[in-house]
């Protein structure tokens, strides 16, 4: 029998042991320290418990032109796909049965601003200039009732977006550009719809059609107006009233016999939408004059109506349950260094890049975990909050709520995972600490200096761009607004806000592996 | 208390991060308003602007930075396990924590005229770029101004007094990352509370937050919109920190090292 040399097992081992037994070995020390485990417990409920109170403390009124304020808020139509709506204008129309054609000219297209700001009471803001908004809209309208919200589809000319084909609030076809005069034809088959424009009267072009589901034989038709609050003189908004001259108008197919019949659509006291005064219409000669304003688009007009949205209850709970993991991230790697346990990690592991990765994966888990348990209790829980106190409530899909949620738990393992990095790079906890809140304060409490530049690029760059994933309110291209941070939109996309975090993560992740594998223990 | 005074100098001095921590306090302070300057346009349409305010606005930052050199002036040493030989030297424990409280007062004291100083330049400079000019109504920053030297004056008081709350909670705390922490929870959490409610409540918040109210002696041209009066504010975060000292002290005896 022949002795062999044994391989040299016990240096190549431990080297070789696996990401696993690394993984278990990061797991117990976390468990084990009694602070580490109470403390993101503790975060979680600190979340739920400040989002219950923020928005309990959220009220709002709702006033009326008459000055007297009463709790609730302002009637908000829903759009068929769940969608806040504005729904506002004026309507010359009657009823049509079965299929039919509308074609009708027109000839001019006018308007008139409010010197006034919106939030100034109709009644007092009487004085107007001229001014016609690229939104101002005047055309053919069809839809099965006026009832605010319904389904519709329109095509019209528009004060600066030219000739448009739209339906159902969010969808948009672009015609042929420039102003009045132009001739427009809105054409039913069955629950088809199609919409045509033409410089002439004879050469007709389609500008795009659309199907509504369960469209009645019965719809309403009409020639319509109305124009929407412009944002460009004033950050409050100026009031609107466009007027427009028709002329030619045809109607083929089964039309209630009698004259056209003219309703002011979305314009009470009670409605959100601010609206200049009633339009009205008038004939001349053989022309019909209709005058409107409002706006038929999606709802973001969100500084009448509170920016309550189902996560605007959550950011300050979120920041404090933020706090405390970040104490944790950091003291989970300086708390070694401290008391010399590095070194005996690092002979057991001494693959130094396996334990940050596994020290990442382990905190990263436990964030990623209490934060999804803390949004996914919050966001309903403030929701529920918000409308028991009669505040209007933005509508998100249950996507749109998913998405918060999980954007919540990864924004939350991100910070966990940098600020670990960073305690690895310094082996202090006050840099890593301190850093890591700052990041998330700070921009807000810059924002009320009312250094608006500031504010946004600090969203752009710095890993605060992380906060992005909270966005709830919904941009629209149909509609002129200033979608800036004051009015509570982020200048990033939520997931490309969450990569711009990432990113900083990643870079303070790679220094540490890099450090960690140069330096003395 | 001279020995004491001599001696925590001494480790101020010696023990690496104190200066550095003290010169990047004074140096992202007047970044900051050097940022905020920069990035500031007043048009026609924004409301009345403070410009001693705004030129301050670094301090928001700065004032972490004093407050970590705080806090790190105490936990460092129970971190490291100095603190029993501290107290071995210094047997009477409130000697030694005053000592570190003046230690504390003067770098901060110190730290806050640079950075105050800095901050006015850096207005003086760049927000008559910003439109805030005496073309538009906005006189020039100048320490001459009453309400403007108050505001220097009350902003360097500001930091002293951050850096004693830190170092309070910092005792009664013992470790630096909870200390950090919470002295930067109850700065900056507060304010984001206040944001989130309407009036009276917001207004209430804060009239009692530390830095709410002590910072609203950098009013001056707005000094009415401020939630409390200068000096009442700064009275308020005075009594934070004599707070947060008085239970460091009674801790202090108490406990064991």
């Amino acid at each position: 029998m022949t002795t062999t040399t044994a391989p040299p097992a016990a240096a190549g081992t431990p080297e070789r042991a696996r990401f696993t037994a690394v993984l278990r070995a990061e797991w117990t020390k976390f468990r084990t320290v009694r602070g580490w485990v109470i403390a993101p417990v503790m975060a979680a409920v600190l979340c739920v418990l400040f989002t219950y109170l923020v928005a309990n403390g959220t009220h709002t009124d709702y006033c009326t032109g008459t000055g007297d304020c009463t709790p609730g808020h302002a009637f908000v139509p829903t759009g068929p796909d769940g969608q806040a709506v504005a729904d506002s204008y004026y309507t010359v129309g009657r009823q049509l049965t079965g299929d039919g054609t509308i074609t009708t000219r027109i000839t001019t297209l006018t308007g008139v601003t409010s010197t006034a700001p919106t939030s100034v009471a109709p009644s007092q803001a009487r004085q107007t200039r001229p001014g016609l908004t690229p939104w101002a809209k005047a055309g053919i309208l069809l839809r099965p009732s006026t009832r605010q919200g319904s389904a519709y589809a329109a095509v019209m000319a528009t004060g600066g977006h030219g000739d448009r084909f739209q339906y159902n609030y969010g969808h948009d076809h672009a015609g042929r550009p420039g102003r009045a005069p132009r001739w427009l034809r809105l054409t039913r088959t069955g629950n088809t719809l199609a919409g045509y424009d033409s410089a002439d009267g004879t050469t007709w072009t389609r500008i795009g059609t659309a199907h509504l589901a369960g469209l009645p034989a019965t719809v309403h038709i009409g020639l319509f107006v109305t124009s929407p609050v412009s944002f460009r003189s004033s950050a409050d908004g100026s009031r609107t009233l466009a007027t427009a001259t028709f002329d030619h108008t045809v109607i083929s197919g089964h039309a209630t016999p009698g004259a056209w019949r003219g309703q002011n659509i979305g314009a009470g006291e009670q409605d959100f939408y601010p609206t200049l005064r009633s339009g009205g219409y008038h004939r001349a000669g053989d022309s019909l004059v209709v005058s409107g304003s409002g706006d038929i688009a999606p709802a973001v007009v969100q500084g009448l109506l509170g920016a309550n949205t189902a996560a605007s209850s959550q950011p300050f709970g979120l920041t404090v349950a933020l706090i405390v993991l970040i104490v944790v991230a950091a003291m989970f790697i300086t708390a070694e260094y401290r008391r010399g346990l590095i070194r005996i990690t690092f002979a057991a592991i001494p693959g130094r890049g396996r334990v940050l990765a596994a020290k990442a994966v382990v905190i990263g888990a436990v964030a990623f975990v209490i934060a999804a348990v803390a949004a996914a209790a919050s966001i309903p829980l403030g929701e529920h909050v918000l409308h028991a106190n009669g505040a209007y409530v933005f509508p998100a899909g249950a996507l749109t709520v998913v998405r918060i949620i999980a954007g919540t738990a990864a924004l939350s393992a991100i910070t966990a995972i940098a600020v670990l990095a960073v305690g690895a790079i310094t082996r202090k906890s006050a840099a890593a600490v301190a850093g890591g809140i700052l990041v998330f304060v700070l921009p807000s409490l810059i924002g009320s200096l009312g250094s608006g530049g500031a504010v946004t690029w600090l969203y752009r760059l710095s890993p605060a761009a992380g906060l992005s994933v909270l966005q709830a309110l919904p941009r629209s291209a149909l509609v002129d607004y200033p979608y800036t941070f004051g009015n509570g939109y982020y200048p990033l996309a939520p997931w490309a806000g969450l990569g711009v975090l990432a990113a900083w993560a990643a870079l303070a992740l790679a220094i540490a592996a890099v450090v960690l594998r140069r330096r003395d223990a | 208390m001279i020995a004491a005074l001599r001696a925590e100098w001494t480790k101020t001095r010696t023990a690496g991060g104190g200066a550095w921590l003290l010169a990047g306090a004074v140096a992202v302070t007047v970044a900051l308003s050097a940022g905020i300057a920069a990035a500031t346009h007043v048009s026609a349409h924004s409301g009345q602007e403070d410009p001693t305010k705004v030129a301050l606005g670094g301090i928001y930052l700065g004032q972490a930075v004093v407050a970590v050199f705080a806090v790190l002036t105490i936990s460092e040493e129970y971190g490291t396990g100095m603190i029993r030989v501290s107290l071995a030297a210094v047997p009477r424990r409130l000697v030694l924590l005053a000592a570190k409280a003046a230690t504390t007062t003067a770098l901060a004291l110190a730290a806050g005229v640079l950075a105050v100083t800095g901050c006015l330049l850096v207005g003086r400079l760049m927000l008559p770029g910003a439109g805030l000019d005496p073309a538009h109504g906005y006189p020039l920053i100048s320490l001459g101004d009453g309400p403007t030297l108050r505001a220097a004056i009350g902003s360097v008081c500001y930091l002293v007094l951050i850096g004693l709350l830190a170092l309070g909670v910092a005792t009664v705390v013992r470790d630096t990352a909870p200390a950090i922490a919470v002295v930067m929870g109850v700065l900056y959490l507060p304010p984001l509370l206040a944001q989130a409610f309407a009036d009276p409540l917001r207004r209430h918040i804060e009239q009692i937050a530390p830095m709410t109210a002590g910072l609203a002696v950098q009013a001056t041209a707005t000094a009415h919109s401020e939630p409390i009066g200068p000096w009442a504010g700064l009275g308020v975060l005075t009594a934070w920190a004599a707070t947060s000292l008085l239970l460091a002290a009674l801790l202090l005896r108490r406990r064991d090292a």
